[in-house]
């Protein structure tokens, strides 16, 4: 672990000013993530931006039905808030299906979106790893594949994004409120994650300068056809193996909308608006949903190790989907698949 | 007035739980020593080639380190293999940290850095950069297999295996009904809470006082002085408190010699703790392959019963554990034939790790019984009930009790196992198919030498002391109740001090034998203590137990009196202060009766029931019910005795269903080495457990009657969990841990 400076920001035009000086910053949050990969060697900053008395705490209502989550509400906060549970309930199932009570009190709603993959070649700094190391190599490809992409993988690296609380996000056409040093924008969640492409290094399209300061959702109507279905390796406390987000709008057994993103299984959270339009309109039924899988999964690639996940993401989004448009989303503390 | 038949194997409460849960309890890393130092030990990242230059000058410049230590500076420790081995120690070379520059596995200590403080120590460990020329690295235990050889010296006679008794081949061959199957298990690695560390006071005159996280203080004070030249009156080892070990802490760590040596080099207290990633390349259950051939005729009296076990070990030492013995003294059978072999491969020497080898043998030799079940048509648990035998084939000798059928009936019958169908795929729950299978375990019953004093005071307190551990089984509180048993007294008017080397001389804590050896030896001294008041009882002018002898005589409400008559006696206050005493003190040696071991044997048993639903077309498993019958002699402390087998049954599952060091085998090295990645069983994944433990008298097991319960609870569970997969799917899994993808794979689902 290497030495570095600590600094508390008081305000968000603090934090972002601080960060400016400093280019090999990091923001603290919950610190889940970054003091592990600091641990690992593998984060190296050399100051850090503690910004934790940043007033971005709140949940709010916005005027046109939406929601606005500060960067700095725990996943806990969010997950147990009752306008998100009423309104959001896929978000506050998915965040339920991810880590342990004691890391979702700590974790934060902006450190969940930044997450790093657990790919563990790059937790381990004397293996290649085009992510931490642009350059170097990728050490995955050719060995352990087994948690690794099925889609939008590319040669230089092969890394899934291992957040839940993201899977749900983008299934919600969420909005990334930033603000940079001079200015501030929003991102849609969609642009916000980016596949590996030539530059696994970039996870996201967050400027290097730029504070992530909350979430936007617009209200929706989608709370009572939903669920967030995670398959992992035990029942409890273990990333993804494939997870699905479905929510659909029905009427007279018909689907209306549909949206359905994957987790597990791509360098971001997999969503395909194409697929779901094509399937407005067609029937809520067994048939549907295996052709909707087909066509998610119509690119998918193994590379030995991951093959099963091909199968088990399949087998996945046809259940996840009956249990959306039964209303019989999956529960989070039931130790069972329903 | 106590009863005194309840004291012990009733559910006393730790007597130490208090201490535990309020953080009162030390262990070895939450000692503090004025001006101690703190070390940091950098690991190698290759598993096999050697050192070509280790650069430390960013490590040196750091502020706070004090000194780097690698081969090339080591200090000077002893020359000879004799002196380091300890009393765990394996046929071989004992690992020799920072010897010279061959790095023989991944995670080996390739450089220790000693600092001001904690954080320097390990920010200086991460800027040590080393150069290696490595080698091509062979970690495969299956690709490596062919490489295999039986181990020339043997760690323990009873490891090898038993002579071949009548023609297994030829009576295979003939039988009507056959199976011969593969099993492949991966390496699992131990994970208790508490992480290896020492504490070492540097004293005068070379006293070093070490808190040290062992399972035997007296080994680890034994292998300092051997390695370090030290005198063991100088040295004190002590383990008070120990948060988990399962048998990874039998043998002493680099970080206990690393410890040592920089405290004597720079005349300092020390301090070392190693990190979770370490704890993956030390004293890990190794990976092993397995054929095993069974044959019986129509009736599923077994005829033939072959068991080939192949395991890991390393380059430098020959690990050895039980492994396919076990498939020789299960189940009568005339035909036996086991063979027993190991492979070398890149990677750190294997160790014992719960149920050494009866969890990875009998968990194959199981799965077979149940696939022979199948072949024959019969229920695996009548199988098993008609190959019953009540003598130890392997070494012709009875077996000194074998409560089985209690545990067959009364595990069956609390599980509703007669309900159970017998056909695959033929139960179901909803979305879920439904699978019943079972088990046999089996391990030994073990006593060793050990030693206690026992110290009764006028006021009727009383101190029990040895240089036991109590490595969380709760071996604090079973002391406790063995001499409030004799004393008649509570639980709390008894002081238990144990866990340092300058007590009682005790072996190490492991194969299931301290409630047996130190149990034993504490009431053998308590007894004496009896006695010895007795002769003082006696002396006293016109004493009522004048006429009395030993036998006669007991302890009771602080008084001792004639058993047959409890109005006859004399209060131990008079008894004392008649003879001028505070108190009376008497030590015990107990150990294994030899005559007794010639004829007999003495094994612990359980049947193990496992409820599986998994999904039928996603293939998640769950074990939904899991009842455990257990025959292991006297029950000392139902609480304690429970949880024992309840963790043993949480650790099997694990195996089954999650446990595996992920390697890749193109570096030799472990990816996995961390609790996120590492999967062991979450609290989603346990539902009901249900103990049974079945009546069993049995006094030649042990002076008290007790045979451990320390591995019996994991034996078999594996297998069981196998078998409920496959009654649940039809498909069997044969390489463990069976994870989604195998099940899915398979086809055990659509
Ligand atoms: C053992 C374990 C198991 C886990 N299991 C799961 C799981 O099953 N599912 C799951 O989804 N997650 C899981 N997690 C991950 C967990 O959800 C994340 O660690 C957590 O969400 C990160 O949030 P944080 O606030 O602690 O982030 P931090 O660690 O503080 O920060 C993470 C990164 O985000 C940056 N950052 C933080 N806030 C901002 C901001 N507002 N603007 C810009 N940059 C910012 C930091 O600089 C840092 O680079 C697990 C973690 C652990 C340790
Ligand atoms: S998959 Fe990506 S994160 Fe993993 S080693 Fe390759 S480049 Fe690095």
């Amino acid at each position: 672990m290497k030495r570095f400076t600590y600094t508390r920001a008081e305000t968000v035009a603090d934090a972002v000013a601080i960060l400016a000086d400093r280019p090999q910053a990091q923001f603290l949050a919950g610190g889940t993530n970054l003091v592990d990969l600091m641990k690992y060697d593998v984060e190296r900053p050399d100051a850090i931006i503690d910004i934790n008395s940043l007033p971005l705490k709140e949940i709010e209502e916005l005027p046109d039905g939406g929601l606005r989550i500060g960067a700095l509400a725990s996943n806990s906060a969010v997950a147990y808030n009752a306008q998100i549970q009423a309104r959001f309930p896929l978000l506050a199932s998915a965040i339920l299906a991810g880590a342990s009570p004691q890391l979702r009190n700590a974790a934060t709603t902006g450190g969940n979106l930044l997450q790093r993959t657990r790919c563990s070649y790059f937790y381990d700094p004397s293996t290649p790893c085009n992510k931490r190391e642009p350059g170097s190599g990728c050490a995955a490809i050719g060995g352990l594949t087994r948690m690794h992409a099925i889609l939008g993988a590319s040669d230089k690296c092969i890394a899934v994004h291992p957040s839940d609380m993201c899977v749900a996000l983008a299934a919600l056409d969420a909005t990334v409120e930033v603000v940079g040093p001079d200015s501030a924008r929003d991102i849609a969640f969609g642009d916000f994650h980016r596949l590996p492409g030539d530059e696994p290094q970039r996870d996201n399209t967050l400027a290097r300068d730029e504070l992530v300061t909350g979430i936007r959702l617009e209200a929706n109507r989608f709370a009572g056809h939903h669920t967030y279905l995670k398959l992992r390796d035990r029942l409890s406390y273990a990333f993804a193996l494939v997870s699905v987000a479905a929510a659909m709008e029905i009427a007279d057994g018909r689907i209306v909308d549909l949206r359905i993103a994957l987790g597990g299984v791509a360098h971001r959270p997999w969503r395909d608006p194409l697929v779901e339009a094509e399937y407005a309109g067609a029937p809520a039924e067994d048939v549907t949903f295996q052709r909707v899988a087909d066509r998610l999964l119509f690119e998918a690639k193994g590379l030995g190790g991951n093959d099963f996940k091909i199968l088990l993401a399949r087998k996945a989004i046809v259940r996840a989907l009956r249990q959306a448009a039964s209303g019989r989303p999956q529960s989070q503390t039931l130790k069972a698949i329903q | 007035m106590l009863d005194r038949s309840k004291i012990v194997g009733s559910p006393v409460s730790r007597i130490d739980g208090p201490l535990k849960v309020t953080g009162a309890a030390k262990y070895a890393a939450e000692h503090f020593e004025p001006g101690m130092l703190f070390g940091h030990v950098a690991l190698a990242t290759i598993a096999a080639g050697r050192i070509l230059a280790i650069d430390t000058r960013a490590a040196e410049r750091l502020q706070g380190v004090v000194k780097i230590y690698t081969h090339e500076n080591r200090p000077k420790a002893a020359y000879r293999d004799s002196k380091w081995k300890d009393a765990v120690a394996l046929p071989g070379h004992p690992f020799r940290p920072l010897e010279n520059d061959r790095v023989l596995f991944d995670g080996q200590p390739v450089a220790f850095v000693v600092a001001e403080t904690p954080e320097a120590a390990r920010d200086a460990a991460g800027l040590i950069h080393v150069h290696y020329a490595a080698e091509t690295p062979n970690t495969h235990i299956v690709a490596e297999q062919h490489n295999s050889y039986e181990p020339p010296v043997a760690r323990m006679k009873q490891f090898l295996p038993p002579p071949p008794r009548g023609d297994a081949e030829a009576a295979f061959a003939a039988a009507p009904h056959k199976v011969s199957a593969d099993y492949v298990l991966p390496g699992e690695h131990h994970n208790p809470m508490e992480l290896f560390a020492a504490t070492v006071r540097f004293e005068d005159e070379g006293r070093l006082t070490i808190q040290d996280k062992t399972q035997g203080s007296q080994n680890s004070r034994d292998y300092v002085c051997g390695v370090f030249g030290l005198d063991p009156d100088k040295v004190i080892v002590k383990n008070d408190f120990v948060g988990g070990a399962f048998g990874q802490a039998l043998r002493p760590k680099h970080h206990l010699f690393l410890a040592v040596m920089a405290s004597l080099d720079l005349s300092r207290s020390m301090k070392v703790e190693m990190t979770r990633r370490e704890m993956f390349y030390l004293s890990w259950r190794p990976s092993c392959v397995q054929t095993v051939s069974l044959a019986a005729d129509d009736e599923g009296y077994l005829q033939a019963v072959l068991h080939h076990a192949v395991h890991t070990t390393s380059r430098h030492e020959d690990y050895q554990e039980n492994v396919a013995n076990w498939s020789g003294l299960a189940y009568k059978c005339d035909n036996v034939k086991i063979s027993y072999e190991l492979v070398k491969l890149d990677l750190a020497t294997p160790g014992d790790m719960r149920a050494p080898g009866a969890a990875s043998g009998v968990a194959a030799l199981e799965t077979a019984m149940d696939e022979l079940a199948c072949e024959v048509g019969i229920d695996p648990l009548e199988l098993r009930v008609r190959n019953f035998v009540h003598r130890d084939q392997n070494q012709d000798k009875a077996i000194t009790s074998k409560a089985l059928h209690a545990c067959y009936r009364e595990g069956a019958e609390r599980f509703g196992w007669v309900a159970r169908s017998p056909t695959p795929r033929s139960m179901r729950d909803g979305n879920d198919l439904v699978g019943w299978g079972m088990a046999g375990g089996i391990w030994e019953a073990m006593m060793s030498k050990g030693e206690a004093k026992v110290r009764l005071s006028a006021d009727g307190h009383v101190t029990v002391s040895a240089a036991a551990s109590d490595i969380g089984t709760g071996t604090y509180t079973i002391l406790g109740q063995l001499a409030a048993e004799v004393f008649d007294c509570p639980i709390d008017a008894v002081t238990v001090d144990i866990g340092r080397s300058n007590l009682p001389k005790t072996g190490v804590e492991g194969g299931s034998w301290t409630a047996a050896t130190t149990g034993s030896a504490v009431q053998a001294a308590a007894k004496a203590v009896v006695k010895t008041l007795l002769g003082h009882a006696q002396s006293m002018e016109n004493s009522p137990l004048a006429e009395a002898s030993e036998e006669q005589v007991e302890i009771s409400e602080g008084r001792l009196v004639l058993e047959a008559n409890h109005q006859v006696g004399t209060a131990i206050a008079d008894i004392m202060a008649a003879a001028g005493l505070d108190a009376v003190e008497e030590q015990a040696k107990v150990g294994p009766d030899i005559l007794s071991m010639r004829r007999y044997a003495a094994y612990s048993h359980s049947a193990v029931f496992v409820e599986v639903k998994i999904d039928e077309e996603l293939g998640v498993v769950r074990v939904t019910r899991v009842v455990s019958a257990v025959a292991a002699g006297r029950i000392l402390n139902a609480k304690t005795a429970r949880s024992q087998i309840l963790g043993g049954v949480v650790m099997g599952i694990g195996m089954a269903l999650h446990e595996e060091g992920l390697i890749d085998h193109r570096t030799g090295r472990i990816m996995n080495h961390n609790l996120a990645e590492y999967h062991v069983p979450a609290h989603a994944d346990i539902h009901d457990i249900d103990v049974i433990f079945v009546e069993e008298q049995d006094q030649r097991a042990s002076p008290i009657g007790v045979k451990g319960l320390g591995e019996i609870g994991i034996v078999g569970v594996a297998a069981a969990v196998s078998n409920a997969i496959f009654h649940a799917t039809g498909k069997r899994i044969r390489n463990l841990p069976i994870t989604i993808d195998k099940i899915l794979e398979s086809e055990a689902v659509q």
